[in-house]
């Protein structure tokens, strides 16, 4: 039997622990939360520094060249590069970075839409602050670097390439359904249906398109965004603090899809895979990053495809309507310590034959001005990126807003419910998206 | 015959009464005392068990104060150094929470998630971890079958239920027309139930492996003793082995009800996020795109300091109900 004094003691001294315990963890995350004094900004200085790119294995492939050049050339700047650590998304890793202060000094795989979070994080270092920066970002990339820009005129990134998303389609399957395979009724949204009902119905596709279903945020820029822009001229999500899709632009796209949904022409459940590669879908939008993946192994192409414009309600056979650039920034951040080798070999790695090794390795579009030209022997050996190089001059990218990434969520959550799942009306559905995201856009701009 | 006076119980003396009956002794001194008092008879034990008291200290204790404290807070992550200020809110985080549509609709998702995973995982498990107890042919076969699942990654098993349940898939070739439509996962009725059948048939191995380990101390005489008097096979399972594992059934209610409420990959693979109109969004779901891709970790934690007042609730009513039944 334990003995009652004892025992009693020992309730106690547990209880007292436990609260203690409890109460330390309460203290202690008070000043782990608690703001920390700024620190001043770095000065400009010189020495290694590290660097993260994309998986993407092209990419990894020009990296490690562009590496390899700068540090034959500069020893004592030595630059490490290495593949951005995997996640559900790399923006996830890129905050977890910044939140921890670990983040390297450049990482080539800045998604334009994360960086108004980036910047309000404090993780960004503004490229202002570099002489001659401005200039040179806008003598590269031209008047389309403005969107780049923050609302105080920042640049926080650098536009680095882009992959204008545009229409791929599976010749085989069009030539089994009967439809031209050189040049597909695609034009109209009218067309479209048309020829994705025949696709289905034929037997050729199972599918005629099968963009992602899923409500993550990002997945509205391979479904509406692109149709959005080539159908408003190049109208951004929001623009001037006001969402600009509840128009009959924006209508008309809802509808558009909708109707693919409804007739089980898209398809609304998950599928594992590149429903486009695997010739489940007939048709899928996307830019010029997969043509490496579709022409699988020479000799034996994984997928005969061929490309064609967004279509539009009125009718599109132009690479120089808006679409929207899936592009990504280099972004330079708070915790580089040599700041100067930083922009050093930000500048080394968009020059003009390192924009050239680039495209040549991964088919993506360096954000250069007058790419035809420059590179006219590149895309006479390869004709098949001609026209991403004409598109990548009308693109439209993420518009620069605080909590952008929120913004983008409340937009998906509502098209998913209206225009996938058929749930409610698809005007109703981009009311109620508009109305949500110019209060969000709104709060977060006051004081 | 001569009866003997009853004598009192023997009962040990306690501790007290044994001080009591010692000689007095030079008074302790007060700093040997209180050393005494803070660290037991046996410092050395807190020695051992130091090193994990520190790892549930700053893996567990301070996240979760620190989660506390943050749903109290205008709060964003920021990179080390910047000044930004971290205003108390009160309890405006918590209204935002339970104002929020999305929230309550995931807080619904997971009430029907726990409705048909709970009772359905405790009887699947208790019926066949009771077959599997009985010498059937290929016992081991049958038991390794049902364990797979559940060490196999969710990620495989998921491709395998996405094709089984798509539209053109088994279930629906079976059903024919008493197949949904929509189909089961992109289905706004059907959705969440469907995660809740997955999540029961994959965790099932854990549970029977439970419950076979139960039935191990129930004693083989009772049933004896029922089939004697003439129990079924029913009786024999309603009297004697429900109540004879009345604490490991406790256990696997407690975790299934602890599983349900932390959803999140299932729902998320299966439903391609939060499914259709949300039907299948789970409130951990909603902290992940809250608090780690919008940045509005004072919401997501608001959220989560929620959801675990929740489940506690929910499991001491289900020990209040238990120990009522008991």
């Amino acid at each position: 039997m334990v003995p009652v004094r004892s025992s009693f003691v020992a309730r106690v001294k547990l209880r007292a622990t436990v609260v203690v315990v409890f109460t330390l963890s309460l203290g202690l995350s008070a000043l782990g939360g608690s703001a920390v004094a700024s620190a001043k900004p770095a000065p400009l200085s010189y020495g290694p520094i590290n660097i993260w790119y994309s998986n993407n294995a092209q990419e990894i492939t020009w990296g490690e060249q562009e590496v390899a050049a700068w540090n034959h050339l500069y020893p004592s700047q030595k630059v490490t590069g290495q593949q951005i650590p995997a996640a559900e998304s790399s923006e996830e890793v890129i905050e977890a970075a910044i939140t921890a202060g670990s983040e390297p000094c450049l990482i080539y795989n800045t998604a334009p839409a994360a960086v108004p979070d980036f910047e309000a994080m404090g993780g960004l270092v503004s490229l202002n602050s570099f002489p001659g920066a401005v200039s040179y970002i806008y003598a590269r990339t031209g008047a389309l670097a403005g969107m780049y820009k923050s609302p105080d005129n920042e640049f926080y990134q650098m536009p680095w390439k882009s992959n204008p998303v545009v229409i791929f389609y599976n010749k085989t399957e069009f030539a089994k359904a009967g439809i031209s395979t050189t040049n597909p009724p695609l034009a109209t949204y009218s067309e479209f249906l048309a020829t994705a009902k025949k696709l289905v119905s034929s037997g050729a596709a199972k599918l005629a398109i099968d963009p992602s279903p899923s409500s993550e945020f990002y997945e509205a820029w391979y479904d509406f965004y692109p149709l959005y822009a080539a159908e408003s001229g190049g109208k951004l999500l929001v623009e001037n603090g006001k969402a600009t899709f509840d128009s009959s632009a924006g209508q008309a796209v809802a509808a558009f899809w909708a109707q693919l949904y409804k007739e089980k022409l898209a398809g609304n459940e998950t599928y594992t895979g590149d429903p486009f590669a695997d010739g489940t879908a007939a048709m899928a939008i996307v830019g010029p990053w997969a043509i490496a993946d579709y022409q699988g192994k020479e000799g034996s192409p994984k997928v005969n495809y061929g490309v064609a414009p967004l279509p539009t309600s009125k009718g599109n056979t132009s690479y120089t309507v808006p679409t929207f650039s899936d592009a990504k920034s280099i972004g330079m951040y708070a915790s580089c310590k040599n700041r100067g080798t930083a922009w050093d070999f930000l500048k080394f790695t968009t020059s003009e034959s390192a924009d050239g090794k680039l495209l040549s390795l991964t088919g993506q579009m360096p954000m250069r001005q007058g790419l035809e030209k420059l590179y006219a022997s590149y895309f006479k050996a390869n004709p098949d990126y001609i026209d991403f190089a004409v598109e990548s001059a009308h693109i439209i990218d993420c518009p620069y807003v605080s909590n952008s990434i929120e913004v983008w969520q409340v937009f998906r959550n509502d098209w998913s419910k209206a225009v996938i799942f058929g749930s409610g009306s698809t005007d109703a559905a981009l009311a109620s998206a508009s109305a949500a995201i110019n209060k969000l856009v709104a709060s977060n701009s006051s004081p | 015959m001569k009866v003997e006076a009853e004598l009192p119980p023997r009962t040990r003396p306690s501790v007290v009464e044994l001080e009591s009956e010692l000689p007095p002794s030079a008074p302790e001194p007060l700093v040997k005392r209180l050393g005494r008092v803070a660290l037991g008879r046996q410092p050395i034990g807190l020695a051992f068990g130091a090193p994990y008291a520190l790892f549930i200290a700053v893996l567990f204790a301070y996240p979760l104060g620190l989660s506390v404290w943050i749903s109290f807070h205008s709060y964003f992550f920021t990179a080390p150094g910047m000044s930004v200020a971290r205003p108390f809110v009160g309890f405006a985080n918590y209204r935002a929470v339970l104002s929020d549509p999305a929230v309550r609709q995931s807080l619904l998702n997971i009430l029907i998630f726990l409705v048909i995973n709970v009772p359905l995982t405790v009887g699947l498990s208790m019926l066949l971890a009771s077959a599997l107890n009985s010498l059937i042919p290929f016992r081991a076969f049958f038991r390794a079958c049902f364990y797979v699942p559940y060490v196999t990654a969710s990620v495989a098993m998921v491709a395998v239920w996405l094709f089984m349940f798509n539209s053109t898939g088994v279930v629906n070739s079976v059903l024919g027309p008493l197949a949904p439509v929509p189909s089961w996962l992109v289905n706004q009725n059907w959705a969440m139930p469907s995660v809740a059948v997955y999540v029961t048939w994959k965790q099932l191995g854990f549970f029977i492996l439970l419950y076979l380990a139960a039935l191990q101390n129930v004693p083989k005489e009772l049933y004896e003793a029922a089939s004697m008097d003439g129990a079924s096979w029913w009786h024999r399972l309603w009297a004697v082995t429900v109540p004879g594992v009345r604490t490991v059934t406790t256990l696997i209610t407690l975790l299934a009800i602890i599983v349900g409420a932390n959803l999140f990959t299932e729902p998320y693979l299966l439903t391609a996020g939060g499914g259709p109109s949300g039907k299948s969004a789970s409130p951990v779901l909603l902290m992940y795109q809250t608090g780690i891709e919008q940045n509005h970790p004072d919401f997501a934690s608001a959220l989560g300091v929620l959801l675990v007042l929740l489940v506690l609730v929910v499991v001491a009513a289900q020990r209040l109900l238990q120990r009522h039944q008991a």
